[in-house]
């Protein structure tokens, strides 16, 4: 097998996070799909690590999950008091300034 | 030789693990999108990251395989799961479209998108893997340890800034201010005898001693669910089980069979001659 592979893999759960977001409309699934296109980015990132040998494409990846559990943390602070003011997790429901 | 084929190739061991795990992966992927409920696409997510720190492992990459499980399924997918569980569990989506078409548009659009990222993959000349057997030589968290606080050394410290940042922001999001003195139990009740209603308890959820769960509303004599009988929190979520059709039809089915045992099934002619006699 070759290692390239991997990378197909990242590419295709990269879609497939791409196109839950653009379907659901529950924030927290939405939420849920943009982890899984960022887990997508740290494959690629280690499978090319991997194939220049060097440990930059890792260190990378450590960035990126230190950013995603920051954004973790904040995104569900404002889906809880989204939740908290519109009883309802929706980002349907989220349309105030919509004419 | 062996060397260079290994550059280019896996292990056959390796190749195996990843057509079953990558496997596994993607399902998992799917069903995150796929699922109705929010719980199970958490829980399709943990699979699918427990998948990748296999892979990560698998590629040299020993550090991050453990922070990704001890990161993200431990700590991430468990504030999903909180998040989850304070919005409600059975708070299922909507399945109505708001948008005319769109969501045969938005996997038209996925699919496009993925086309592209596998055509420019396929074009890419990805001819060498080095390997990172030369880049662990001496450990891999020693390795990344020394690009960090070298190379990387600015970013890891603004990575701080940006961590303490998001930990304030969350709680500024979160936090509400009480404006007001939570009133004690003595002053509710105070304040129930005041206005004289509903001075007694509440009554009690259940039907009958049959479901006696917190979230079925108890009946009235004529049959309709009372939400005085559901708690205050089920109520606001909606949560209120509705058992009031069953348990009529069940009244029904009784009193049929009652009926029958008792052969008073001759009733039922006498009282459809009735109208004939009306109108004669």
């Amino acid at each position: 097998m070759n290692p390239v592979n991997y990378l197909y893999l990242a590419a295709l759960l990269f879609t497939i996070g791409a196109t839950g977001v653009l379907i659901r409309r529950n924030a927290i699934v939405v939420f849920m799909c943009i982890e899984l296109m960022l887990n997508a980015c740290n494959l690629a990132f280690v499978t090319f690590s991997r194939m220049h040998g060097n440990l930059d494409g890792q260190i990378i990846a450590f960035f990126t999950m230190v950013v995603a559990a920051a954004e973790v943390v904040v995104g569900l602070a404002i889906i809880v008091s989204l939740f908290r003011t519109r009883h309802s997790a929706s980002v349907d429901d989220a349309s105030l300034m919509k004419l | 030789m062996t060397t260079q084929l290994a550059a280019y190739t896996t292990s056959t061991g390796e190749a195996f693990q990843f057509w079953v795990l990558g496997t596994v992966a993607v399902i998992g992927a799917l069903c995150t999108v796929f699922m109705k409920k929010a719980v199970h696409s958490a829980l399709c997510l943990a699979g699918t990251m427990i998948v990748l720190a296999v892979f990560y492992l698998a590629n040299g990459a020993y550090f991050l395989g453990v922070v990704q499980i001890v990161v993200y399924t431990g700590a991430i997918m468990m504030l999903f799961l909180f998040v989850v569980m304070l919005v409600g569990v059975t708070a299922a989506d909507s399945l109505k479209e708001t948008i005319k078409g769109q969501r045969w548009l938005a996997l038209l659009c996925g699919v496009g998108f993925g086309v592209l990222l596998f055509a420019g993959l396929g074009n890419a000349s990805l001819k060498e893997f080095a390997g990172t057997g030369q880049a662990n030589a001496n450990g891999n968290v020693e390795g990344l340890a020394s690009l960090i606080f070298t190379k990387y050394v600015f970013a890891f410290e603004i990575t701080g800034a940006l961590l303490i940042t998001a930990a304030v922001g969350a709680m500024v999001l979160t936090h509400r201010e009480r404006t007001e003195r939570a009133k004690t139990q003595r002053e509710l009740a105070e304040q129930r005898v005041r206005e004289g209603k509903y001075v007694p308890p509440l009554p009690a959820p259940g039907v009958y001693a049959r479901h006696n769960a917190v979230d079925i509303a108890g009946l009235l004599p004529d049959g309709t669910p009372s939400e005085l009988t559901v708690s205050k929190t089920l109520r606001e979520r909606g949560q209120i089980r509705d058992v009031s059709a069953e348990a009529l039809n069940d009244l029904r089915a009784l009193e049929q069979r009652a009926q029958e045992r008792l052969e008073r099934a001759a009733i039922e002619p006498a009282t459809f001659k009735r109208p004939e006699e009306a109108s004669k």
